[in-house]
């Protein structure tokens, strides 16, 4: 028996907890990007090793440094911040100057996150808005692409990557197109065995389809991500251009090229997919799946940029919270919603 | 392994807890001894607390009346114990106010034997009868709401009431109390149905049990009386199916209305030791004088499930039960609604179904709130299908009437399961509590 004097804690009910915590989810979801992650230095050598590392420590570096100088605790301990730069890093081209990476990095978590309130409260996912800043900024080195598979790719840097601030980088000879400019702007068409084992031009951690799979399955295994959002983008983009390729398969390319090619994959799973800015409610994830979908499809066929990933899932973390909203589960015991 | 496979009915959402009741759910009720003193608060129940039949320095015996009701929404109180009334004067309350209480204190020589009342005969009965004998035997809800049972039983003018449901769904993790009464007092259930049934003119009885008690269900269908319009069903293992709503939908796929009550839908739920108590008391006229409790949790020397007199101060059950001198926390019911208490010296009252001890131990320091990263965990939680994400931003705000008018705050029923998931750790509940009281303070004014 305790003594007679002894204080208890007390505290509100539920006194249990399931023992999720934002960090681990954040950390689930970094391990689930490390395969492609792997994959895309395999394929880019130093020049995505230089890029993901300068992405991810530029990420982090510019939270901790605004939250100190905000007299507040810093926040990087819960890694959203580093699952931000790990995929931000992931979205840029191989060889991409190191500054403008930095740019990106300060300006996606300065201007995308923190500036909004911190994590929790950004409209958008941060690290596309980094990216957007970066392909409005530099619009030809954000699209100038290394072929992937260079015989010294792990041996040199490629010159771009060291290119000093404000000076144009040059471009070795190897560079390549990616499968959707390439079709866009000569006509080419990409092997689709090519494709999907992700060996073409790309961004850095674009081009693994069947990795970036492997990762969504992991955290959908888990329920740390929400499937219906990944499955309603491909949904429509595959049903979509499907149409499209049947009415003139001269003009359209075919489903599942468009499933494979380009940022289509890595976005509708890790990015599409951040908690903060997409819908809470089953139905609305998946209207808003279906929304990026269908303006993947539109920017792509008929947009005067070869890929529109991005750009969609911007435009739907605007609409994320009107669709949560407007999409409200009826309440136990109720007849319909009432009308807010 | 096929009764893991089977489907049982439910309803949606809710979460799945680690349910801990291994430790006590094979122990069998044992009797408890009797306490020097014995503290039996006059409020023990939802409504007007009742009034002293005795006097300090009087004698009672066992089963006697000694508070009498206070109107219709009130119990009356009987001594728990053959002895003296040392004091009528004020006591700790669980909710942390003295409120008044009388102390007894046992004759030692006394054989203890419980008084007898007069026996509510059920044929010769009419439903009030049973009604105001329920009343007499001062039964309230021992699943822990405390509301006085009789009240239930009167259906306002115009409503029916077709279905007695019997909840002995236990949801709870820990306790085990209603899983070792419908074990042991089967026929004890059964006589409490018979009378419930007559009181209510429900034409049939469904006895709701979780799948996780399937020896409960075997010993209540084994032993139910031919003439007897009752089933057993049992339902899907998962919190918070012991709420009445939950359980009504489970059974019956129908939805008590938003604020309303189970008597909308044709149905009154009573719990299941509430019901057990209803069949051993009335045929002898006795009143309430003592319950069952589960005393279970890491710190707790010998748990199980003990037959315990009505004010035995929790202190003196705690010592029985070998309680380790390194407890933390010790939670009155279980751990997802129950209260945590401050101070052991509070009397074990009607609505005690349990009390979990932990050591500090296993209790972790609670982690600190994160911001929601609207990980819509809470939202697939809720069994009543709210957004507690949005009402948890809401109350930040201090939006408490958008809340209630707009999101259905009101509907909460405080179940704890988005707190439970949420990886923020945001104590939405608490906010919620917070939030409706001001609403109700709000709307009397």
């Amino acid at each position: 028996m305790p003594e007679p004097g002894k204080t208890l804690d007390i505290d509100t009910s539920p006194h249990l907890k399931s023992g999720a915590s934002v960090d681990i989810i954040m950390r689930n979801v970094v391990v689930a990007l490390l395969p492609i992650s792997v994959f895309a230095i395999y394929l880019f050598g130093l020049a995505a090793l230089v890029t993901l590392i300068a992405a991810t420590l530029s990420c982090v570096l510019t939270e901790h440094l605004l939250c100190r100088a905000n007299d507040k605790p810093s926040t990087v301990g819960d890694w959203s911040v580093v699952v931000t730069g790990v995929i931000y890093g992931l979205t840029l081209p191989p060889g991409l100057p190191v500054w403008m990476v930095i740019v990106g990095g300060v300006t996606g978590v300065g201007l995308g996150k923190f500036l909004f309130g911190g994590l929790g409260y950004n409209a958008f996912n941060p690290a596309l808005i980094g990216r957007a800043f970066l392909q409005a900024a530099f619009p030809v080195a954000m699209t100038s692409w290394y072929a992937p598979l260079a015989a010294d790719r792990f041996v040199t840097l490629p010159s771009s990557t060291l290119t000093l601030p404000f000076a144009t980088p040059v471009y070795d000879v190897l560079t390549g197109p990616t499968p959707l400019a390439a079709l866009k702007f000569d006509g080419d068409v990409t092997a689709t065995g090519d494709l999907l084992l992700g060996l073409t031009s790309g961004s850095t951690g674009e081009t693994g389809a069947v990795l970036i799979l492997a990762g969504g399955l992991y955290l959908i295994a888990r329920n740390m991500m929400n499937w219906r959002i990944p499955a309603a983008i491909l949904l429509t983009v595959f049903v979509l251009s499907w149409i499209f390729h049947r009415i003139d398969p001269g003009s359209y390319p075919d489903p599942v090229f468009m499933l494979f090619a380009g940022g289509l994959m890595l976005g509708a799973v890790f990015m599409a997919t951040d908690m903060v800015a997409s819908p809470m409610t089953g139905l609305g994830c998946a209207l808003y799946g279906l929304l990026i979908g269908a303006l993947v499809v539109v920017i792509r066929l008929w947009g005067g940029m070869p890929e529109g990933v991005m750009y969609a899932i911007l435009l739907a973390n605007a609409f994320s919270p009107h669709i949560d909203n407007l999409i409200r589960p009826r309440v136990y015991g109720t007849q319909r919603r009432e009308s807010p | 392994m096929l009764s893991l496979l089977r489907r049982y009915p439910s309803f949606t959402h809710g979460v799945h807890l680690p349910d801990a009741k291994d430790d006590t759910c094979q122990e069998a009720i044992r009797q408890f001894p009797f306490a020097p003193v014995l503290v039996v608060p006059l409020s023990q129940h939802a409504g007007k607390p009742s009034v002293p039949t005795v006097r300090e320095g009087e004698e009672v015996s066992r089963g006697q009346c000694i508070a009498a009701a206070d109107g219709f929404v009130s119990v009356p109180q009987h001594a728990p114990v053959t002895g003296t009334v040392r004091r009528i004067g004020l006591a700790p309350s669980i909710a942390g106010a003295m409120t008044p209480a009388i102390y007894l204190e046992p004759y030692p020589g006394s054989s203890q034997e419980v008084a007898e009342g007069e026996p509510c005969n059920i044929d010769q009965s009419t439903p009030d009868d049973i009604v105001a004998a329920i009343q007499a035997a001062g039964i309230v809800g021992l699943g822990g709401a405390a509301f006085p049972t009789h009240v239930k039983l009167r259906p306002p003018d115009g409503k029916v009431m077709e279905v007695l449901m019997i909840n002995g769904v236990e949801c709870e993790p820990y306790l085990t109390t209603d899983h070792r009464v419908m074990l042991e007092q089967t026929d004890d259930v059964h006589t409490g149905i018979r009378y419930l049934l007559k009181a209510t003119g429900a034409t049939r009885a469904i006895i709701g049990i979780e799948a996780n008690k399937l020896d409960a269900v075997d010993a209540l269908r084994a032993a139910i009386p031919a003439d007897l319009p009752v089933s057993v069903e049992p339902v899907a293992v998962k919190y918070p199916q012991g709420a009445e709503k939950m359980l009504i939908t489970a059974l019956l796929d129908r939805e008590v209305p938003s604020s309303g009550l189970p008597l909308d839908v044709g149905v009154v739920v009573v719990n299941v030791a509430t019901t057990a108590e209803i069949g051993r008391l009335l045929p002898h006229g006795r009143g309430i004088q003592e319950r069952v409790v589960t005393i279970s949790g890491p710190a707790v020397g010998r748990k199980g499930n003990y037959r315990i007199p009505i004010g035995t101060p929790l202190r003196f059950a705690l010592e029985q039960v070998d309680l380790s001198p390194d407890v933390s926390r010790v939670f009155l019911g279980g751990p997802m609604m129950g209260q945590a208490l401050s101070s052991l010296d509070i009397p074990i009252t009607k609505g005690t179904s349990g009390f979990v001890a932990f050591t500090s131990a296993e209790t972790r320091a609670s982690p600190s709130e994160q911001p929601c990263i609207r990980c819509a965990y809470c939202v697939d939680a809720c069994p009543i299908h709210l957004n507690p994400s949005q009402l948890g931003l809401l109350a930040m705000n201090a939006e408490y009437d958008r809340m209630a008018d707009e999101f259905n705050l009101m509907d909460c029923f405080e179940c704890g399961s988005c707190a439970y998931v949420c990886p923020s750790h945001i104590p939405l509940v608490q906010r919620f509590r917070v939030a409706k009281a001001i609403v109700r303070k709000r709307r009397a004014a």
